[in-house]
Parts: structure tokens; sequence; C-alpha cells
């Protein structure tokens, strides 16, 4: 399983873990398990489309990434927030 | 005491004090710091707290709770379909509706999402997103927003909803059907010979008089309306303000002869007239208006008021009005505007005032 590494807010929204264990293959089906094992983060990564949110970097052992991205079992997944994101 | 729910672009800010003593209220709490607070309101009926949060990162949302100086947790269901061209860029309003746990939230791209269990969850109303002009749809300044809210006490079947800029719709089957109601408006940014036809009405705000349900008031841009049949048609009551250009209106829900508004100079240069802060109020259906600017400042006061800015608490003489403006300052009353108090200053640029009554 990938581990998938969160910051505040998002940890709040997963029990309060900096990292949790996700099964799946790309990006997409880790973040919608994600979503499934945590409902209170349904919205926060991936917009109402499937998409990851436009602010928001995802990284796959280093590389960032979109949500069709390919995931090993191994892999490390960090979800942050992007610098373009804040409210001026 | 008065709790004020002040929705900020950094953060909702939770105050607390006396309107009576005439002292700024306390900051019982900030919360969502660094995110942009559009609206916030607590629902008498359940005492449950609401805020529309649109995260920089993380997107918009409905976040609840019972204690606003405690935990908050996100609702569900606000979005746009699967598939849809459209997604939720914030939520503008949230209303209590008139049966159990019945909420509704106007959002941007212009859409009504209603709640059945007292907003814990949301759905979208696909009439109105099924109307075959949405694709024409214009967004104003602060875009395509679904504002305003009118419910029909006592009957949730009937409701006027404004949005900007696509006009006012009503309904008298609970939102299953959708029609316009925007006969005599006047939009003087279109050319007069494309106005019969155009729906590019840029509503700013809108109000249900509660004691005669079939009467409404309207901020419009450029324009300050009364409509006596249910939002069908509007007639001009502008006159005798200073300007007929701004966002935020309230009405004493015990006087359905009653508006306030809070004139700004015009949509080219949007702060209060004369450098004044002066709400104007009619209790005599827009026949006339009175300055209300006693205890405010009257020199050098370039305020801008938006549109969800402006609330009032209980009805009447003793009524209690709020407005705070985008300079972070908050002003108060607790004689229906007679007289002005500094509730709190140079908070964060304000984006909503309700009051919660406790």
């Amino acid at each position: 399983m990938a581990i998938v590494k969160l910051r505040a807010p998002l940890k709040d929204l997963v029990g309060g873990n900096r990292e949790v264990a996700i099964e799946g293959a790309s990006v997409g089906e880790i973040l919608r398990e994600l979503e499934r094992q945590h409902p209170k983060i349904e919205g926060w990564v991936l917009d109402e489309h499937g998409r990851v949110r436009r602010h928001v970097n995802v990284f796959v052992d280093g590389e960032r990434v979109r949500e069709d991205a390919a995931v090993a079992s191994d892999a490390t997944v960090h979800i942050l927030p992007s610098i373009s994101g804040g409210e001026r | 005491m008065t709790e004020l729910l002040v929705g900020t672009k950094k953060g909702l800010f939770v105050l607390r004090g006396d309107a009576g003593a005439e002292k700024p209220f306390d900051v019982a709490a900030r919360a969502f710091p660094g995110n942009v607070v559009e609206f916030a309101i607590r629902d008498p009926r359940s005492g449950r707290y609401f805020a529309s949060v649109t995260s920089g990162h993380y997107g918009p949302r409905v976040m609840h709770t019972m204690d606003p100086t405690g935990e908050w947790e996100p609702t569900t269901g606000l979005g746009y379909p699967e598939g849809s061209d459209w997604s939720l860029e914030r939520i503008w309003s949230i209303k209590p509706g008139e049966a159990d746990d019945l909420i509704y939230a106007g959002v941007a791209p212009a859409g009504l999402f209603t709640s059945t269990d007292g907003g814990m969850t949301w759905e979208l109303n696909r009439a109105l997103y099924d109307q075959p002009s949405r694709s024409s749809w214009q967004p104003g300044a602060g875009g395509l927003c679904l504002h305003s809210i009118a419910t029909w006490p006592g009957d949730p079947s009937r409701l006027a909803i404004g949005i900007s800029a696509v006009g006012v719709w009503l309904s008298e089957d609970g939102g299953e059907s959708w029609r316009h109601g925007n006969e005599g408006l006047v939009p003087r940014y279109i050319p007069e010979e494309a106005r019969p036809k155009t729906l590019d009405l840029c509503v700013h705000n809108m109000h249900r008089a509660p004691l005669r349900p079939e009467r409404l008031f309207m901020q419009f841009h450029g324009g300050v309306y009364r409509s006596d049949d249910v939002g069908e048609s509007w007639i001009s009551i502008a006159e005798g303000l200073p300007a007929d250009f701004g966002f935020p209106m309230a009405i004493d829900p015990a006087d359905p002869d009653s508006a306030f508004v809070i004139p700004m100079i015009s949509d080219g240069d949007r702060v209060t007239v004369d450098g004044r802060a002066r709400v104007y109020g009619t209790r005599d259906a827009g026949e006339s208006w009175t300055s209300l600017s006693d205890g405010l400042p009257q020199e050098d006061a370039y305020l801008t008021i938006l549109r969800q800015a402006f609330g009032v608490d209980g009805e009447g003489s003793g009524m209690g009005m709020y407005f705070g403006a985008t300079s972070g300052d908050v002003f108060g009353s607790a004689d229906a505007g007679a007289s002005w108090f500094t509730v709190h200053e140079r908070l964060a640029p304000v984006n909503s005032v309700r009051v919660a009554s406790m």
C-alpha cells in the first residue's frame, strides 16, 4: 500500500493522522479510496469532477503528478497546498 | 448579549457584546484563519451554525457546528454533477426554509442547493440547473451568483431567488419549476433597444416582507425597487436616495413598509456617497427615505459594504442593525438605525454580517 502524507487541514479530516496507508494503482484511485475511508475529506483534494484541485499539488516519490499518474505499491504520496492558491 | 457572525476575507469572527452598552464587542473566536468566509448564519430552529468557507487550495464548502468557538465539521453534497461544465466556486447564501430541516444554499456559478436534513447534506435543484438559457447566463463583477433566497412564511412551495446577473426567478412548486419575475427592472448598463429581451439583470439583493409576503424589495445594479405582486413586476422606489447603487439591503420583519439600504456612488465608484457612512431607511414602502447616520463616520469615510454585510436582529424600534465594510470596520445600532456605535475596528475585509440571536 502507498503511504499518503498529509498536513493540516487535511490531516484533521482523516482523524489527525499525518500519514495513512491507502491501496490504489493511480493517484485518482488512491484519492477516491482515501475519500471512501475518510468521508470528511471528500471534495477537498479532488473536485466534484474527480480532478485534483488546481491549487493542490500531489507528489509521488518526488514527482509532481496529476490524478491519472500510476502509483507503485510502496510509493510515498504527498498532498500539499500549492504556493499559487493562498488567499491574498 | 448579542452575537455577531462576521465573515471576512481572513476567516470568521464571532463577536459578542451588549448592543445597549455601545462599546466595542469582544472577539469570542476567529475560525477558519487564512480562508475566505463568504457567509455565516445560525439556524434559529436548531441552533446550528453554518459557515460558507472558501479555501484558496481546497475549494468551497459549508461547515457546521453547534458552538462557533469550537470545532467545525464539513457538510457534504455541494457540487455540480460529474460531467457538468460548471464547478462550484463560492457559496453566497444559506437560508433556513419553511419546513422542518429544510435549508437552501445559493452558490456560484448560479445554482440552488437544498438540504432536507438540517444542512448536513445538499442536493442540486435540477429545475434551475436545467434551464435552457443557462449557457447564456452572464456574471456580474462578483461572479455568476445566486445570492438572494426569499422564502414565503409558512409555505415551502413559494420561492423567489435573485441571481447576479440573471434576474429574479419565481417558483410556486418548491423549486420544481421556475419562471422569470423581471417586469419593470431597468438595466441601464444595456442599450435601450436590447433591454426588452435581455436576461442580463443584475440583482444585488432582494428581501421579502414576511407580514405581507407578496411584497419584495430589491437593490438592483443601479436602482432600488419594490414588487407588490410576488415579484412579477417591479416599480422604482429610488427617489430620495443620494444614489441608487449599492449592495446590501435589510428589512424590519415587523414592518412590511420598511427597507434599508446603504447607497454607494455608482458601479464605477463603489464607496459611500460624499465620504459619509449612511444607512437610508423607508417606513412607507419607498415613498420617502430617511438618512440614519447618527454615530457613523461622516468625514472621509469612503466605505464599501458588500452584499451580505448587513444584518438585523429582532424588529420594530428596538431592532438591532449591523453592517461591516471592506475596511474591516463593523458598526451597529440597537434602535433600528436611530443611533450607531462602532462594534469593532480593523478586522479583515468584511464579506458578511449576520446576528446569531441567542
